[in-house]
């Protein structure tokens, strides 16, 4: 699987796989707070920032459960809603139908009907409430933490807008 | 003395002996016996690509017509692996399509393969019949295509879970009209829509096709018509199981199910619409193998299906199945070895069905003949534990994925020891053991005590010390594959059982305690291991000896170092700090 940039050369974002190139990942390895107490753990100790207790994560652990891609990407629909810049309604995606971050912002881009010359980048809310940029964690965990994304409209001195 | 039988009445007595620990045991008799066996050996099994070489392999075995190569960790299938990991089949296609022109059978597991590699295949090996491509990846539906086009005697083309590139349906095209030779096809992983017109005329100039799984682009409405085409199929795997719910459709395809009398195995069953479930009924009762493990059906529904198989022997579900359904199962199918139940919803703390440690028990009490389970849940005890181990010593696979990492018994919040502790001393047969919930050192002495024909292990977030993982290799006398991750194990252990480490296939320890130091001494005393560091963040030559490893995979080799290891992996007895 080769290293596919989208030419984002602004913003020098890299789609590339992990651990190619000299970018230091700091590893989201965390669990729940379970000492002593499986599920009777208290929401409030889920470090992972899941929310009301009822739709509580199990943390943000690289390959836990130990369920293959293959099945994840089958079974399991991860619809998450996205929304534009300057668009007047949002949409859904699926991120659990995509093999990696290239098909996905293929597929993001051709949602809003954006071609090539792409003026948006895609960034993510994760399960801490932290907009996120998209494309800096392993695709696994990506599609594990991604609650929601946005396309951000690059401003033209190529940064994104800081405004929300 | 002179050999009391010629060679000949050897080659015949071993040509009777199949299984590869036999025929190894056979070549370890003598130097004549090995010289004769090496001669007539047709089929090798590789169980770790970098254990041994190409080169090695044919030396030793000119004559092989059957050849399978295991390459990534088992871990590989959720992503603890990186990818450019290795696993590469081309060095290997390479050199046998020089000195195996017979070659028939390719079988492959968690390799990468490529379109070069597939070519290669199709057009070194006149006589090649069978090819199995296991959780592959690396290659394109340009591949297949030249594998459909060149191979004129293909019998067997499985794709089963790899990744594929899947550019477009017409590689099925491919397969020339002279081809009739098919007896198995598995295109189940597949995206692209191939044309309809040419799967009909293959499956119809297949009169041996025995199994087809077909991929979810298959639309319903059509399944009868291949139906009709192949009633002689034993397994089939449906494509999308949903349509506009049109009773004649329904009826149509209950009609064209019940021509086949020959099925015994269903698989498939993508985007299930209920409405369509009993045009398989009249099946049912021959089925001796149910996969709906991709069936998003409820309760009711999966209940009403395996309650008419009363020769089930294996059935893989979804949770959704719940402890009412697999009550049902354990009074319905007294003939179930295999047991597997998927989660619906594994990144979900709280249960989204009512799926308990209830539903195991039943099925331990009523099906006598289970041997091999897989159960993901969210909660379990002790005494469950306990009491599936009395009711089924027979287990000689059981893999329990209790989903939270480190949950107790959800009954008296004790740690799982005793549970898994009953399982090892009861099922006395067991090979593969999978480990989940809160475990302290304690459940390893158990393992290290009684599961003495255990081959393969799998823990998390287990342990509390190095005294655990010194248990397992200090005691579990047939230990072949041990996979660790997020365990507090570290040097200690490993340092004191070194020699262990080359009577297995190999060890995996990620997020462990393990650091850089004790990886070079433990290669500098086991020469004949691979000890490979794995470490993405780059300063692995900068750090000290007292650091911890990211990832650690050590199997015995007689191949040397491997030659294709990208940056991020390093072969402790090569690192330079090491040679000073």
């Amino acid at each position: 699987m080769a290293t596919e940039g989208l030419g984002l050369d602004i913003t020098e974002l890299r789609l590339g796989l992990p651990g190619v190139g000299e970018a230091k990942r700091e590893k989201k390895r965390v669990f729940l707070d379970i000492l002593g107490g499986g599920s009777e753990a208290d929401p409030s100790d889920d470090t992972g920032g899941g929310g009301d207790g009822k739709n509580r994560n199990i943390g943000v652990v690289v390959g836990w459960p130990p369920v293959c891609s293959y099945r994840k990407r089958a079974i399991i629909k991860m619809y998450v809603k996205v929304s534009m810049d300057g668009a007047p309604f949002l949409r859904k995606i699926d991120i659990n139908g995509f093999k990696g971050y290239s098909d996905f912002v293929r597929a993001l881009e051709n949602l809003f009907g954006l071609g090539d010359e792409c003026e948006y980048t895609p960034i993510y809310e994760d399960k801490d409430g932290d907009w996120m940029l998209v494309g800096d964690v392993p695709w696994e965990m990506f599609t594990e933490t991604c609650k929601r994304l946005r396309m951000k409209k690059r401003v033209s001195d190529g940064g994104l807008q800081t405004k929300a | 003395m002179a050999l009391s039988f010629p060679e000949e009445v050897l080659e015949h007595v071993f040509s009777f002996i199949t299984s590869h620990t036999d025929r190894n045991t056979v070549s370890l008799v003598c130097k004549s016996w090995y010289e004769i066996e090496r001669w007539c050996r047709r089929r090798v099994f590789i169980g770790n690509c970098y254990a041994v070489s190409p080169g090695i392999m044919i030396r030793r075995f000119p004559e092989v017509r059957c050849v399978e190569l295991k390459g990534k960790p088992h871990f590989a299938d959720f992503n603890l692996v990186p990818d450019g990991w290795g696993g590469y089949f081309y060095p290997w296609v390479c050199e046998m399509s020089r000195a195996y022109p017979w070659l028939e059978e390719i079988r492959l597991k968690r390799m990468v393969v490529s379109d070069e590699g597939l070519e290669l295949v199709s057009k070194a090996f006149k006589n090649f019949k069978v090819l199995v491509l296991s959780s592959c990846e690396g290659f394109s539906t340009d591949g297949l295509a030249a594998i459909a086009a060149n191979c004129r005697n293909l019998r067997e083309l499985d794709l089963r879970e790899s990744e594929v590139e899947d550019l477009s349906g017409h590689w099925l095209s491919h397969f020339p009209d002279s081809c009739t030779s098919l007896q198995s096809l598995n295109m189940s992983c597949l995206s692209s829509e191939v044309s309809f017109s040419a799967l009909q005329r293959l499956i119809a100039r297949s009169p041996n096709l025995k199994t087809l799984r077909l991929n979810r682009a298959v639309p319903l409405e059509k399944l009868s018509t291949l139906l009709h085409r192949a009633p002689q199929l034993v397994e089939l795997g449906t494509g999308a199981y949903s349509a506009e719910a049109r009773p004649d459709v329904c009826s149509n395809l209950a009609e064209a199910f019940s021509r086949c009398k020959e099925l015994k195995g269903l698989s498939g069953f993508w985007d299930v619409v209920p409405f369509y479930l009993p045009a398989i009924y009249s099946v049912c009762s021959r089925l001796t193998s149910l996969n709906l493990s991709y069936a998003t059906i409820q309760s009711p529904d999966v209940t009403k299906i395996v309650t008419q198989c009363p020769n089930l022997q294996s059935l893989s579900v979804l949770d959704y199945i719940e402890d009412t359904g697999l009550n049902a199962l354990s009074l319905s199918c007294k003939d179930l070895r295999e047991l597997r139940v998927f989660p619906s919803d594994p990144f979900v703390a709280d249960a989204n069905v009512s799926l308990t440690e209830q539903g195991l028990v039943a099925v331990s009490e009523g099906c006598y003949k289970l041997q091999s389970v897989l159960y993901f849940c969210r909660q379990m005890s002790n005494s469950a534990l306990t009491t599936i181990a009395k009711n089924r010593p027979n287990l000689n696979c059981f893999r329990l994925c209790i989903l939270e990492p480190r949950a107790p018994d959800y009954l008296t919040l004790e740690p799982l020891d005793n549970g898994f502790g009953a399982i090892v001393e009861n099922c006395k047969q067991l090979q593969r053991l999978s480990l989940s919930g809160l475990l302290t050192d304690r459940v390893f002495e158990y393992i290290g005590k009684r599961a003495k024909k255990l081959e393969m292990l799998s823990i998390a977030f287990a342990g509390d010390s190095d005294l655990g993982l010194h248990h397992v290799l200090s005691g579990c006398d047939s230990l072949r594959k041990l996979e660790i991750r997020d365990c507090p194990f570290g040097d200690k252990a490993l340092l004191a059982n070194v020699s262990k480490l080359e009577t297995m296939r190999s060890l995996w320890m990620s997020s462990c305690s393990v650091s850089l130091g004790a990886c070079k001494r433990l290669s500098q005393k086991m020469p004949r291991l691979n000890v490979e560091v794995i470490d993405e963040q780059g300063d692995l030559d900068s750090r000290p000896d007292s650091s911890p490893v990211e990832k650690l995979y050590v199997y015995r080799t007689v191949a040397g170092p491997r030659l294709d290891m990208p940056s991020f992996i390093r072969n402790m007895a090569q690192n330079p700090t090491y040679m000073r």
